[in-house]
């Protein structure tokens, strides 16, 4: 992309084409079925309405986007957006209007074409424009600032903003914004998706098996290179590496392989390839500010300091989550602060036994003490991604002077409790789609949220929010950013105690597959994928 | 008989309205429907959405509504549709059953195979070291976890030969079907044959010393003979019982070893639409389940007349 005089970012075609059309290298082969698995029943195909990445890895490869992120660079950012279904891009002066200009020719799996009318409808769906919306859009506040999306012809269509959004090129650049036609219903979208993607959708039967075939004519000239893929549901861990080190998968589900558990894979596949990355999830402490005695700042204050993240990281992950604040740090992520200005946040720098004597003093200032302990209970979600860091949780809480009881919340109520804020103290795990912070910090602190789960709003937060928002130099965006996190960590709203990493496996005949390494929903066309057996 | 047979369908009947009745009103009052757990999967709750799609399930409707709905479905053959994967519920659910079916035939035989010969030999050997190497097999195979013992067997196949006998799509034909399912059906018929190798054994052990043995044995048959023929005939009700029970619970109760081998069975399916309170597959699952129970106890009630003549069944 560059950048013109007057700030309007302009994709030329040529380099759009050079990014989208790779020179083909000789070696690569047609041919074969690319077999992986799933690790769950993914509560439908259609990715605009689910939140789950068992969705969004299945079905990616049957959809495009109007821009997506490099394939072959690792980590995302708005620097590193190409071209999908629109050849161009270009925002106007006022940053309000964000013009795609379409590819031509291009059609949805039924043979229809797909047009600007396409994307119109898929957005107006997204902000509940038309009549036949989504059944749940879990994403809504991602396009809050949409208000109309104007149609010129067939190939042009304009997003028309109320405010600028800077990360908008990111929003839609994710696999979880691919463009749904206008003449499928969504409950088809549901069961039996339609997109223009490499791979068209062949058969989804609950809890067995996905597949996906070869779509011949995809518009990408010599792509995919693969016949299919197959996905087989296996619900059991275990019987699942055991599979792939039989060979019976190619690849792993995305960071299915836990840090643990990479040392028993690569036992039984010495030649596997494994890359640890974080999963977009942080594991986090949401603390009712509106229930006594948690409505006292400095209660809260302690409880930062008590949390020993570097303990947690050893045990859970044998020290290879990333610790961070809100924003997933470098090297994985882009947004997160330098480490020095994350050492000089509560909870953050100093000796771990430094920070539990000012925990305690605190807590004594307050009352508490060997002899009068807080009785609480520390609620969490009845799965044991949730359940081991809250014990963990337990345990650092009671060294300054609680006297935490452990809370199993049933799967189902979990989120409607959360949200009721029916909850004391509470472990809690939160999936990011797009490393931007319009995504982590817009949906986990901002007032109106639907994932703001603590209730957590700072007038000063919103204004920060909406500042970095619509600001465009990135670096400038960068230190509004850390500002809002260290006002967060001085609250001690929501903190993140750690970024959850896992791996991805494959065996060495899988070629031209790229691990993104800060969002785990992206990368998933497997239009460059190719086997070398 | 007749008006035995007659009683009993009645009596079958009525069991399974009561079924229906406790199946539709437990299922209920479980926290959550399925609109808590759709939104639980996007971690966030949409008030306006979740009545949207409560609307569009029939969820809003009286509980007696819906229960009537659902019986009259039943009634025409209608199962409904599937919550979650919004199929017809009989789609999702008939493909499953001949798969589940075929495993607990195949465990059942097994544990038929092995159970009763070796528990009369155990008993007929009593005291003897045969009697003791059977009597901790049998221990063993009551005692290990099915879900360890499936783990165990699928890390020997890939230690071993570098192949894993998991089930992933429909093998070509019938007998590499039932080639796959007879691992697990192993596994399974391990824990059930050593529930019916101990209850032969003890069984026979109180017929053998029974006065007709003795006065079998006087008369001069063979060793086989009175083992078979005079002792297993009467040794052989209770287990006949417990095979009964077992079937039962080899169609609905092999949650573990189906998702440890990947057998997309019933049991499986049920507990993720447990968990995902998917109601039209739960009822109708369960419904069948129970149809199965009380089909085999009857049948289990019949075959006592069949092995032991002495009971008839009066109207």
């Amino acid at each position: 992309m560059a950048r013109t005089s007057n700030g309007t970012v302009v994709a030329t075609v040529v380099l759009a084409l050079g990014l989208a059309f790779p020179p083909p290298v000789a070696a690569q082969k047609s041919g074969g079925i690319l077999r992986s698995y799933n690790s769950s029943n993914p509560p439908s195909a259609s990715i605009h309405e689910e939140a789950t990445i068992a969705t969004a890895m299945p079905f990616s490869a049957v959809f495009n986007n109007l821009l997506m992120f490099d394939p072959t660079k690792p980590r995302n950012g708005l620097d590193t957006i190409v071209p999908e279904l629109a050849e161009s891009w270009k925002w106007d002066a006022s940053r309000t209007r964000f013009t795609v200009t379409l590819r031509r020719g291009v059609k949805w799996h039924d043979g229809r074409p797909f047009t600007a009318k396409d994307v119109q409808c898929t957005w107006y769906r997204l902000i509940g424009k038309d009549p036949d919306d989504f059944r749940k859009n879990p994403r809504a506040i991602w396009w809050r600032n949409i208000s109309e999306i104007a149609v010129n012809g067939d190939f042009e269509a304009t997003f028309v903003l109320s405010s600028p959004q800077a990360s908008l090129p990111a929003l839609l650049a994710t696999n979880l914004s691919p463009v749904y036609p206008c003449h499928v219903a969504l409950k088809d979208m549901r069961t039996k998706p339609i997109g223009t993607g490499p791979f068209k959708f062949v058969a989804f039967d609950s809890n067995k098996t996905i597949t996906l075939a070869k779509n011949k004519e995809y518009w990408k000239p010599g792509r995919p290179y693969l016949d299919g893929i197959q996905y087989s549901i296996i619900a059991s861990r275990s019987t699942r590496t055991l599979a792939f080190a039989a060979n019976e998968f190619d690849l792993t589900f995305v960071a299915d392989i836990t840090a643990p558990l990479v040392g028993d894979v690569l036992a039984r596949s010495p030649k596997a390839v494994c890359e640890l990355a974080p999963t977009g999830v942080s594991t986090n402490l949401l603390v009712n500010r509106d229930r006594a005695p948690f409505n006292d700042e400095n209660l809260r204050r302690a409880m930062t300091l008590a949390i020993d993240r570097d303990a947690m990281n050893s045990i859970l992950a044998l020290g290879k989550s990333s610790i961070s604040g809100a924003m997933l740090a470098s090297p994985h992520g882009k947004w997160g602060m330098p480490k020095e200005m994350l050492m000089s946040l509560p909870g953050y720098g100093g000796a771990p036994a430094a920070r539990l004597a000012a925990a305690r003093k605190i807590m004594a200032d307050l009352g508490y003490g060997p002899a009068k302990r807080l009785k609480v209970k520390v609620s969490t979600r009845d799965f044991q991604a949730f359940k081991d860091p809250a014990v963990l949780l337990v345990d650092q809480l009671n060294k300054i002077y609680f006297d935490a009881e452990l809370e199993i919340v049933e799967s189902s109520v979990w989120y409607n409790r959360a949200i009721r804020r029916d909850y004391s103290v509470a472990l809690n795990l939160t999936g990011s789609g797009v490393d931007d912070p319009d995504v982590t910090l817009a949906e986990g602190y901002a007032c109106k949220s639907e994932r703001n789960y603590t209730n957590y709003c700072n007038p000063q937060v919103e204004r920060l929010l909406a500042e970095q928002s619509q600001e465009v130099d990135q670096s400038k965006r960068e230190q509004l950013v850390w500002q809002i996190e260290k006002i967060l960590a001085e609250d001690a709203a929501r903190p993140i105690i750690l970024h959850n990493v896992a791996a991805t496996c494959w065996h060495p005949h899988v070629k031209g597959h790229v691990l993104h390494q800060n969002s785990i929903y992206n990368n998933w066309r497997f239009e460059d994928v190719w086997l070398d057996k | 008989m007749g008006t035995y047979l007659v009683r009993r369908s009645l009596l079958m009947v009525l069991t399974l309205f009561g079924i229906s009745v406790l199946i539709f009103v437990m299922l209920r009052l479980v926290p959550g429907n399925i609109t808590d757990i759709i939104f639980d999967s996007a971690g966030f709750v949409n008030e306006r959405q979740k009545k949207k799609i409560e609307r569009e399930l029939g969820l809003d409707q009286p509980i007696i509504t819906q229960y009537g709905r659902w019986i009259a479905g039943l009634a025409k053959g209608d199962l409904g549709y599937a919550y979650v994967s919004e199929k017809p519920a009989i789609d999702e659910i008939l493909p499953r059953i001949p798969v589940t079916a075929k495993l607990a035939a195949l465990a059942l035989f097994f544990s038929i195979l092995f159970g009763v010969p070796l528990g009369v030999i155990s008993a007929v050997r009593q005291d003897t070291t045969l009697d003791y190497v059977l009597r901790i097999i049998s221990l063993s195979g009551l005692s290990l976890p099915s879900f360890w013992l499936g783990l165990l067997i699928l890390m020997a196949f890939v230690h071993w030969t570098g192949w894993i006998p998991i089930y992933q799509s429909s093998p070509g034909n019938l007998w590499k079907e039932i080639a796959l399912l007879s691992i697990p059906a192993a596994a399974v018929g391990f824990r059930s044959s050593a529930l019916v190798m101990r209850l032969t054994r003890s069984s026979m052990l109180e017929v053998l010393r029974q006065d007709y043995i003795r006065t079998a044995r006087a008369k001069g048959a063979s060793d086989t003979s009175v083992n078979y023929d005079h002792a297993l005939r009467n040794a052989v009700l209770p287990v006949v019982t417990i095979i009964g029970i077992e079937a039962a619970f080899l169609i609905g109760g092999l949650i573990v070893t189906e998702t440890v081998f990947n057998i997309p069975g019933v049991a499986r399916f049920l507990v993720e639409a447990i968990r995902w309170r998917d109601y039209p597959i739960v009822q109708n699952l369960v419904m069948f389940i129970a149809v199965v129970v009380v089909v085999v106890n009857f049948l289990v009630d019949m075959t006592y007349a069949v092995l032991d003549p002495r009971i008839r069944y009066e109207g």
